[in-house]
């Protein structure tokens, strides 16, 4: 392998990277370089998210760009960092090209710390440009910064830009289109404690490692930064030559007392800060008090705090139920056009009941969910890129610590209350893989509005007729979303202590500016991530939506018989015959089993499913006749089936278990295996069916 | 010469200077790679509503971290004027 040669036109498109620290304006950038020629989709291997797109030179020539995932340094604590590191080193040519040119993004408002990234990047000697992004903001902070100093220091192209406002967008592809892109002027000296170790290292790694040079000595800087070679080496094992060099050198510094690691870190800051001192000028004294200070004073304050998460968390809430209530409605109708369309166009038969009954009725039960979905993905996008949702973090981190987690995981586990699926998309905001895996284990247990009808449904079989207590229906209510929310941190808790210990986990966070969203950008992702669930979990629920169908239709009972009867005897109906000795202790008999089968496609369903079992006609908008068939259920021998202790298990049943196939296939997709999907199924079930027998055993027991 | 007190111990709005870090532990590295160095001046923004973690600024940003990792952070108050 060898670097990408300088100055040449190569034959391909050139392919650049956008690197940056988080909270950079990287991607509104990249967007507006790329508009929407992109390939979104995950590095192989690992759930990062791969954005790939086309921009066109000032000639019109296409230019690949990667936006690669922000990074604080090259030396990675995360799998976005490392992913980061991996592509910009070659490690990952297999999925990801090398980048030819490298485009560096600063916050010019923080640009000490912002250039620590750069100053490793710099250390790869491949042809690079420089963003220095947020000038308004440099401006706003009486901050003035030399361009032209820092374009001859660094020998680089340097762009002034405000890419929110779309300035320094043309500049930037000016710069990209050059054929010439010089190197960059890099004179830094290794600090003379470590300089030795730096340069056998870079030879052994050249020599025994198979690195080019340039990749040598970056990689060599990078094993005297971390702490842990291991994780340093990332996929690439070191040889033994390198692991013994390090190790050696490692044992004299530890003998003599030096801080071989803050040494290195510290040169990289006095480094930068000459450069600083050369090129930026300050010509007010930097008031203490930013417009963020301000808003902080208010959003993380003691009293005020707790009513701004309050406030932003009921409108989330109103919205989602109030604002999507109506596209629901449409995708409802419009199903059921559809259906009644092909009804009238096709001649009866299976054929036409699998198009009707099975996929479009199976598929719509999901795709009905997709406006509360986006409404949620829509506010989760705008609470990070105003800067909230760090703030979020920072309050909640003290409650969340307690069970294990850190701040971060609670804007996905409170997104679980509507929907599992954006909840556990929301989780890559969390860098440790293993805090993120428990939040995706237990966001599935907080009671998501799948989950609502079938609680209603309950709640009304549950009291008798005629006898309208609210206080009770709310209470019960209130009940399972405690219960659910209790099961979510006690897992938590028990996870962290046992499948999944971890170091403790730290809360190392940037809170960046506020700033004013762009919608746009907002919208994009909304979309993206909107198209990402119905691609994953399309298929999935289509196939499961057949196979449903399948099986509650074959094998055919004739063509006289009622529905209800055509069921009972059906696939569907002799599975619930069948794992009737198994749900029998829970109180449940072989009717409710089907109800919890077709729960699969989403447990609303128990609600349709129900109904057809019990011959009744299904009407969304008054459930009396269910009810009153409900009551009448009995077992065999006459006793009452819907006993309120058995709607009471029921629904407990429901807090507890994993019976939604679309969340299945999104954590397949954010874990990246079967594994962890097919544990939660069993993990979340097996507790439910324990919890219930106890309840259901113990009531009866009680005399309820 | 003031004395040196873990970050954990500053009051909200105080400023100091950062003295030392513990050699070892993974959190320090980060900690050191966002620009908190031995002379780096700190200002203690604020602490969490629940008591943890703490805001501080750093090189003109804000930056959160718990009392856990702060306690081991040792720091040298500045007189404000």
């Amino acid at each position: 392998m060898s670097l990408p040669a300088h100055g040449h036109k190569p034959a391909r498109a050139p392919v650049y990277a956008f690197v940056g620290n988080p909270n950079c304006g990287k991607s509104t950038l990249f967007n507006a370089l790329t508009g929407l020629k992109q390939k979104i989709g995950n590095y192989p291997g690992v759930t990062v998210e791969r954005k790939i797109g086309t921009a066109y030179s000032q000639h019109g020539q296409p230019m690949t760009v990667i936006d690669l995932p922000g990074a604080y340094s090259l030396a990675a604590r995360s799998p976005d960092e490392a992913v980061t590191r991996d592509v910009l080193l070659g490690r990952r040519t297999n999925d990801t090209e090398m980048p030819d040119r490298i485009v560096c993004i600063v916050d010019g408002s923080n640009l000490e710390r912002n250039l620590y990234l750069v100053h490793q990047i710099l250390d790869l000697g491949r042809p690079m440009i420089l963003v220095i992004n947020m000038m308004d903001l440099v401006e706003s902070a009486g901050l003035k910064i030399r361009i032209s100093r820092l374009e001859q220091e660094l020998g680089i192209p340097v762009i002034p830009a405000q890419a929110s406002r779309g300035k320094g967008h043309i500049e930037l592809k000016v710069a990209m289109s050059r054929a010439d892109l010089p190197l960059p002027k890099h004179r830094w000296d290794v600090p003379a404690a470590i300089a030795p170790a730096a340069a056998e290292l870079q030879a052994s790694l050249q020599d025994h490692d198979q690195k080019p040079p340039l990749i040598a000595r970056a990689e060599a800087l990078l094993l005297l930064t971390d702490l842990n070679p291991v994780r340093v080496a990332g996929s690439q094992q070191l040889s033994a030559r390198t692991a013994a060099i390090l190790e050696h050198w490692k044992r004299q510094w530890h003998d003599e007392g030096t801080d071989w690691s803050g040494t290195l870190v510290g040169a990289r800051y006095d480094a930068i800060g000459k450069l600083a001192e050369q090129t930026v000028e300050s010509s007010a004294r930097v008031t203490d008090q930013s417009t963020s200070d301000k808003i902080d004073a208010v959003v993380t304050h003691g009293l005020w705090g707790w009513v701004t998460l309050g406030a932003i968390m009921t409108a989330l809430f109103l919205s989602i139920f109030t604002l999507a209530e109506h596209p629901m409605n449409w995708i409802d109708a419009g199903t059921v056009v559809l259906a009644d369309g092909i009804k009238g166009l096709m001649s009866p038969g299976d054929l036409r009941d699998l198009i009707t009954d099975g996929v479009i009725a199976g598929v719509g039960g999901i795709v009905i969910f997709l406006p509360q979905i986006l409404i949620l993905f829509f506010f989760i996008g705008l609470l990070e890129s105003t800067g909230y949702m760090a703030r979020a973090a920072f309050i909640m981190d003290r409650l969340m610590g307690k069970v294990g987690l850190n701040g971060k995981s609670f804007i996905p586990l409170l997104s679980s209350y509507a929907c599992a699926i954006p909840g556990i998309m929301a989780t890559r905001t969390i860098e440790d893989p293993k805090d993120r895996l428990v939040t995706i284990l237990v966001a599935p247990f907080m009671s998501c509005s799948a989950r609502l009808p079938v609680y209603l449904l309950m709640i009304a079989a549950l009291l008798p007729p005629g006898e309208t207590s609210l206080f009770i229906r709310v209470g019960l209510m209130i009940l399972m979303y405690a219960l659910g929310t209790i099961g979510a941190f006690g897992f938590a808790w028990l996870f962290k202590r046992t499948l999944l210990r971890g170091e403790p986990p730290l809360m190392i966070m940037e809170l960046p500016p506020y700033r004013v969203p762009r919608i746009k950008d907002v919208s994009l992702q909304m979309a993206e991530r909107g198209g990402i669930f119905l691609r994953r979990a399309g298929t999935i629920i289509l196939a499961i939506s057949i196979v449903l169908w399948g099986l509650t239709t074959y094998p055919k009972s004739g063509d006289d018989v009622r529905p209800g009867e055509q069921v009972a005897q059906s696939y569907a109906g002799q599975a619930g015959h069948l794992i009737e000795p198994l749900i029998k202790p829970l109180g449940f008999n072989w009717e409710i089993g089907i109800g919890l089968i077709s729960s699969f496609a989403a447990r609303e369903v128990f609600v349709s499913a129900t109904s057809i079992v019990f011959n009744v006609e299904e009407d969304d908008e008054d459930t009396a006749p269910l009810l009153e068939a409900l009551r009448q259920a009995t077992w065999p021998d006459g006793r009452p089936l819907f006993t309120p202790l058995v709607c009471l298990t029921l629904m407990i049943f429901y807090v507890f278990a994993m019976q939604c196939v679309s969340t299945l296939a999104v954590v397949k997709r954010e874990t990246n295996s079967w594994r962890w999907p097919l544990f939660q199924v069993g993990y979340q079930t097996g507790f439910a069916w324990l919890i219930c027998l106890v309840v259901y055993q113990t009531g009866t027991a009680l005399g309820f | 010469m003031a004395e040196t007190i873990a970050l954990s111990q500053l009051s909200t709005g105080a400023a100091a200077e950062l003295v030392s870090f513990p050699l070892n532990g993974s959190a320090f590295l980060r900690l050191r790679e966002m620009g908190m160095l031995p002379g780096t001046s700190i200002t203690l923004m604020r602490v969490a509503p629940l008591g943890d973690p703490i805001e501080i600024k750093v090189r003109g940003y804000n930056l959160t971290l718990r009392k856990s990792e702060a306690d081991h952070i040792q720091v040298r108050p500045i007189a404000t004027p």
